[in-house]
């Protein structure tokens, strides 16, 4: 118990190097680039546009406001995968720092997984625009988002944290990553409505993937305005617990060994 | 200067496995995991190593290449973790292992320093309010919003070690950075040291200038092969080492 609370101590103590960590990636973005932060909204924007034209002609029958319906599953899918690729390269990016001075190693994953959520923010302004354009009707649900971001956001941290630490020992964990995001983006009914797959396949997709929980979520309250379903709610927020406990325990476990290989 | 116990190591062993550390593939691990290699081939680093330093005491490390004393210095920061033994801190610790070492090249000098400061452990409050002088050690009022890739080593030492020092750690934990200085950036660092030894600071200093082990530290400690072959005061701990480094050359050019 006392060792958890010291953890928390070390962490609050270290708070202002997180915001400093997340501001350089933010600040780092960008820089010297003419449009600047107006790329965050401009570039799922342009994205979003060329899936519209590709795949509305084939599921555009089945399902109404498509690019609204893309842009919901497309936003939730680009952060974790943001997030996570870039925690898995955050302690071997800073293994200089690491062997050179005591920091929490954890806060470089942390701040990775909270500096691509800033740019999902800014996102969110190429959602409103799209919904604003195509005419969808705006409901007091969509406030409901930062309840679905958290559970996202807990989710991405503990497979972020796993991830790092594999990424340490084994260089092989990026390249079983992409194919695993490749196999994934498939699974996950983003551009594609999830009635048009076989039972079995549709099935396991609503019960056992993570993503599909988060997306679903966020269409309930974007494209279809209701609340979330709540067993939707509940599988997602307990996805995220498990994969945090996971996640942190491996990187815990791991961490004192980190030097030794970077 | 008060007899308290600031810096304890007690018999403390560093263990690195060099088996392990050329695995970095699955492949190559579970390759070595069938042949049952994945222990062997250890390496002790530092062996069996106690000492004990009290507040205000300058401590010098001296020893040839490879023999351990960074990797002493870095298990009393607290970055690697002992095999066998323990240490005991009591006490903030300000590491100078590599000056500026978390410096992103890409952020202005302004940023840095802020990025920094926040490493080493401070509050950001607490670094607006030394951020002027921390500037004025190392002058570099003009260069404040370039990049600090477009910065000289030298320039970039200079920061480095004004954001360090600036904070009054308990101990200082120096690892052969000044070398990079020029002479009257060296002089200051020297005299800005003596000023922290004298409000109480404790230094840990490693350097292969007996000169100036001799001149800022008053006790050293002599690592042999990661052993502990000499310790006590820095004048004579110096002069064994010197004599035998004397021996060694001679005895190879006699070859």
């Amino acid at each position: 118990m006392k060792i958890w609370l010291d953890r928390l101590k070390d962490f609050f103590h270290y708070k202002d190097l997180l915001k400093h960590l997340v501001m350089r990636d933010i600040k780092l973005k960008y820089r010297r680039s003419v449009l600047g932060y107006l790329w965050s909204v401009l570039d799922p924007l342009l994205s979003m546009i060329v899936m519209t034209i590709v795949f509305s002609t084939m599921f555009s029958r089945n399902i109404d406001n498509f690019p609204v319906y893309l842009f919901c599953g497309q936003l939730l899918f680009n952060y974790m995968k943001n997030a996570t690729s870039q925690a898995m390269n955050s302690i071997n990016v800073n293994g200089a720092l690491i062997k050179k001075a005591y920091v929490p190693k954890y806060i470089f994953t942390f701040s990775k997984i909270s500096s691509t959520l800033i740019d999902l923010l800014f996102n969110m302004i190429a959602l409103i625009l799209i919904m604003f354009v195509t005419g969808a009707k705006f409901s007091v649900y969509n406030l409901l988002f930062p309840f679905i971001l958290i559970q996202l956001f807990i989710f991405c941290l503990g497979f972020g944290l796993f991830l790092a630490q594999a990424n340490v020992f084994f260089k092989d964990v990026q390249y079983i990553y992409n194919a695993v995001m490749m196999a994934w983006i498939y699974l996950t009914p983003i551009f594609y409505p999830i009635e048009m797959l076989p039972k079995t396949v549709g099935f396991a997709i609503t019960h056992f993937n993570p993503m599909y929980y988060y997306v679903k979520q966020f269409r309930d309250i974007f494209y279809t305005g209701t609340l979330p379903q709540s067993e939707y709610v509940i599988a997602g927020c307990i996805a995220a617990l498990v994969l945090l406990v996971f996640g942190t325990g491996m990187f815990l476990k791991n961490q004192d060994r980190f030097i030794l290989h970077i | 200067m008060s007899d308290k116990v600031i810096i304890d190591v007690k018999n403390v062993t560093i263990r690195f496995n060099l088996a392990n550390q050329k695995v970095d593939n699955l492949k190559e691990y579970v390759i070595r995991l069938i042949k049952k290699e994945l222990m062997f081939q250890e390496f002790l680093a530092v062996k069996n190593v106690s000492f004990q330093i009290k507040q205000g005491e300058a401590w010098g490390i001296i020893g040839t290449n490879g023999s351990g004393k960074s990797t002493l210095l870095k298990a009393v920061s607290g970055i690697l973790k002992p095999y066998k033994g323990s240490i005991k801190i009591n006490g903030s610790i300000a590491p100078l292992i590599e000056l500026g070492a978390g410096f992103d090249p890409e952020l202005t000098a302004r940023e840095n320093i802020y990025l920094n400061g926040c490493v080493l452990g401070h509050t950001d409050k607490y670094m607006r309010e030394h951020f002027d002088e921390i500037v004025e050690f190392a002058e570099l009022h003009e260069f404040l919003d370039s990049p600090i890739k477009n910065y000289s080593s030298g320039m970039k030492a200079r920061l480095g070690f004004a954001v360090a020092t600036m904070v009054q750690p308990k101990i200082l934990i120096v690892d052969e950075i000044l070398s990079v200085g020029d002479y009257a950036f060296r002089k200051k660092c020297t005299q800005r040291m003596n000023e922290m030894m004298s409000t109480g600071t404790t230094l840990l200093y490693v350097s292969h200038s007996l000169e100036e082990v001799k001149g800022l530290c008053k006790k050293a400690l002599w690592l042999d092969k990661g052993e502990m072959r000499m310790i006590g005061n820095a004048n004579e701990v110096c002069e064994a080492y010197l004599i035998e480094q004397k021996a060694k050359t001679e005895k190879q050019q006699k070859h």
